[in-house]
């Protein structure tokens, strides 16, 4: 048959098979620094591994390699399928494959050596940043080219939200990184001050809006509705949560500047902006969650499908605590405590790990050319692991937080604090071991898809190239 | 920020919220080319049987949406928000930050005012005063000084009553709220490796008389360093001069440590106190340093 006949289904088994990989690696990395924060002697005195330098490495490895990868493998296969078309150029998908692990793994060298342009989740210093841009301008040139030669008139929701995921992403890492290069592995912001404060807040609460949101949304509509056999729930609340959510997100960053140097106005504006994001963000989970009406029952045996509602669900609990946050008075206690790092969670494992998860067992036979996983026990058994972990993580981090929150702002009589630094700390131990265990059977869980995905690969001959289908 | 810049922020903020609210009107009101009446289907259809229904906006989701927009436009009346326009409330952080802080004052200036006519060295043996001072070091202080005040390499003991200043009452006062900056100047140059070897010697010998002891003392006594320990190496509190003499080696007392400081000197800073914790809060630490010291 005529290559261009065919799905491109190659790139997209690779960024699959490297999502899991990447998991694995990203949250060992978590648990191991999680680990430290109880037991600080596991840095053993290197500074390799030290907890300064181990973080950015746990975060761009989650967000960006992991994340990441579930991205492509499912954008790829989904604009091609809901297009009707072949990927615009083969050429390009592999490059954009190849190239993006190249910056995992220079990430992966560079941030425990130290070198850092001290941007949180942007840490990578420009030439690798620069590698990025590229990557990401042939990542847009293929998506957008493959929607431009679609076959069907009307675009599938789920290529708005990676469209505007792909398009916002490259505005956003282009402004935020731009430096002054004083050396090959040495930078400075081109921003000083509070502007650079609030340029990496714009940066930084947009990826949370763009990748980890709209993307991961975008692997939802497509997954979602074909993994419960039932048409989208409603197509005018997609519309209007779309254009809302990706309006307003725009906004939200300085909600992570409350009283700081950055102007009242601006603070007002990042509060206010954010509490009308509640609604655009509930719309997406709405949208997944009433999909399943009718198909209720499929939730009894369908682990896949559990692992795509409870993500959901995850992540209306994380949008509404998101604005919760953003409101000053709530914020005067949230912020610098560990209910950050708790919603933070709540986001990451609940939301976007589980919908990942879920959508790579669903996607992974088919780009194998069978009916299902080696073991679909193994996936329940991996979503429960996942869910209680999540649970774990989050619920310890929230006490954590708000004791911290309560133990900082508690004045004695005499007008002196109640309690030392030191003492918020010791109280913190109990908590922090509470989420050590949630962390280690997330990555637990993780490792029981890596053994399901390594036997599904196992049992399956390559598969032959599969026809695009004609639209309807 | 400039009135064309408000004006652009205005203008952002009006499309943007607006926005919401038309496109909540505009898709109440939308049909779908393909839509037949009472049929909830779009007609779309993708990669087989991939469907989308049309049903309205759920009520509660749109009144959600609404409360929000009705939030967002009295908070941007009431506080600062809308470009220059500072809000009908005339709030501001710095204002609710002095506000606070002048209530506190007040509402703390009775509990203060109970100490002030007690000098530092009563104040070091009154209980009230002792326990508001621990308070403070605990929080400020005990980062570097340690919660028992026993210090660390580099950030002095304030138990051993070794005082680098001068332990009485109005210099350790003077140290906390002015800060001290301590340079010891490095003397590589001038004494040379073996010299800085001799010099160590001499300090660490029990008897500074001694054969052994001469060399170091013979460099010690012409490079300059009496200027501030000390004919004796016993130190000089005016100037800040450590006694080199007494066994306490606040940067180290390894061959290494101290070579390391004689070659490429030192600079130590304890930061002022003033302007953080004011005149009263001062003193009570400064009680509480000196009942430590004893």
């Amino acid at each position: 048959m005529d290559k261009s006949q065919t799905y491109n289904d190659d790139v997209v088994r690779k960024f699959a098979i490297m999502t899991v990989v990447w998991a694995i690696v990203g949250m060992a990395v978590g648990v191991f620094i999680a680990a430290q924060l109880m037991w600080p002697q596991l840095g053993f005195d290197l500074p390799w591994l030290s907890f300064g330098r181990l973080r950015p490495l746990h975060t761009n490895a989650v967000i960006f390699a992991f994340g990441g990868s579930a991205l492509f493998a499912t954008s790829y296969y989904v604009v091609q399928r809901t297009c009707h078309a072949r990927l615009f150029s083969d050429g390009l998908a592999a490059f954009t494959f190849w190239g993006w692990n190249l910056v995992i793994v220079l990430a992966a060298i560079t941030l425990p050596l130290g070198i850092t342009s001290s941007k949180e989740y942007a840490e990578l210093e420009w030439p690798i940043d620069i590698l990025i841009a590229v990557v990401w301008v042939a990542y847009a040139v293929v998506f957008f080219g493959t929607i431009m030669k679609r076959r069907i008139k009307h675009i599938y929701v789920a290529n708005w939200f990676f469209g505007a995921f792909i398009l916002t992403v490259a505005v956003l890492h282009i402004v935020n990184s731009l430096a002054l290069p004083v050396g090959m592995m040495k930078s400075y912001s081109v921003y000083s001050g509070v502007v650079d404060a609030m340029v990496q807040w714009w940066y930084g609460h947009n990826a949370v809006g763009f990748f980890l949101t709209a993307g991961f949304l975008g692997m939802m509509y497509y997954f979602v509705p074909k993994q419960a056999g039932r048409p989208v729930f409603s197509y005018r609340l997609s519309v209007v949560h779309f254009w809302a959510l990706i309006s307003v997100y725009m906004w939200a960053g300085p909600h992570h500047l409350h009283y700081t140097t950055l102007p009242d106005w601006a603070q007002s504006l990042g509060m206010v902006f954010s509490l009308v994001l509640f609604a655009p963000s509930w719309g997406g989970m709405i949208n997944g969650i009433m999909t399943l009406s009718g198909a209720w029952h499929k939730l009894r045996t369908d682990p896949i499908l559990k692992f795509m509602i409870v993500s959901l669900s995850f992540y209306g609990m994380s949008t509404f605590e998101g604005p919760m946050m953003s409101i000053k008075t709530v914020n005067a206690l949230s912020h610098y405590t560990d209910w950050t790092i708790g919603h933070v969670h709540s986001g990451a494992l609940g939301w976007v790990a589980m919908i990942s998860m879920g959508c790579i067992y669903a996607l992974l036979p088919r780009v194998l050319g069978r009916e299902s996983m080696y073991s679909i026990k193994l996936i329940d058994t991996h979503f429960w692991t996942s869910t209680i972990g999540t649970v774990l993580y989050i619920a310890s981090m929230w006490m954590a937080g708000v004791m911290q929150g309560l133990m900082w702002r508690a004045v004695n009589e005499d007008g002196t604090l109640t309690y030392t630094f030191v003492e918020s700390l010791k109280a913190t131990y109990p908590f922090y071991a509470i989420r050590l265990v949630g962390g280690t059977l997330f990555l637990a869980g993780a490792l029981i898809m890596a053994y399901n995905v390594w036997k599904t690969v196992a049992e399956s001959k390559t598969p032959a190239p599969v026809p695009v289908a004609d639209p309807a | 920020m400039s009135t064309s810049w408000s004006i652009f922020v205005i203008v952002l903020v009006i499309i943007n919220v607006g926005g919401c609210g038309w496109l909540i009107w505009w898709t109440m009101h939308m049909r779908t080319d393909e839509q037949a009446e009472g049929d909830l289907s779009t007609g779309h259809t993708w990669d087989g049987d991939l469907k989308e229904n049309n049903n309205p906006l759920p009520k509660w989701w749109l009144n959600t949406f609404y409360l929000t927009i009705i939030f967002t436009i009295a908070y941007l009346i009431l506080y600062p928000g809308f470009g220059n326009f500072s809000g009908t409330l005339g709030w501001s952080q710095y204002g609710q930050y002095e506000n606070e802080m002048a209530a506190s004052a007040e509402k703390l200036d009775d509990v203060y005012a109970a100490f002030r006519d007690q000098n530092l060295m009563e104040l070091s043996s009154n209980e009230a005063a002792l326990s508001i001072g621990r308070n403070v070091f605990l929080n400020v202080c005990a980062a570097c000084h340690g919660s028992d005040g026993r210090g660390a390499k580099g950030f002095p003991d304030l138990t051993d009553n070794d005082w680098l200043y001068g332990g009485n009452p109005e210099t350790v006062y003077a140290t906390i709220a002015n800060g001290r900056t301590g340079i010891m100047a490095p003397m590589g140059a001038v004494v040379g490796d073996d010299g800085a070897d001799a010099i160590i010697a001499f300090l660490r010998s029990d008897n500074p008389d001694s054969a052994e002891a001469a060399a170091g003392k013979q460099k010690f006594m012409t490079s300059g360093c009496i200027g501030c320990h000390g004919l004796n190496a016993e130190g000089n509190q005016a100037l800040g001069g450590p006694n080199l003499r007494d066994d306490i080696w606040l940067h180290g007392d390894s061959t290494a440590d101290m070579k390391g400081i004689i070659m490429g000197g030192k600079t130590n800073e304890m930061p002022a106190h003033i302007d953080l914790l004011g005149e009263d809060r001062v003193r009570l630490v400064a009680a509480y340093v000196l009942s430590m010291s004893r």
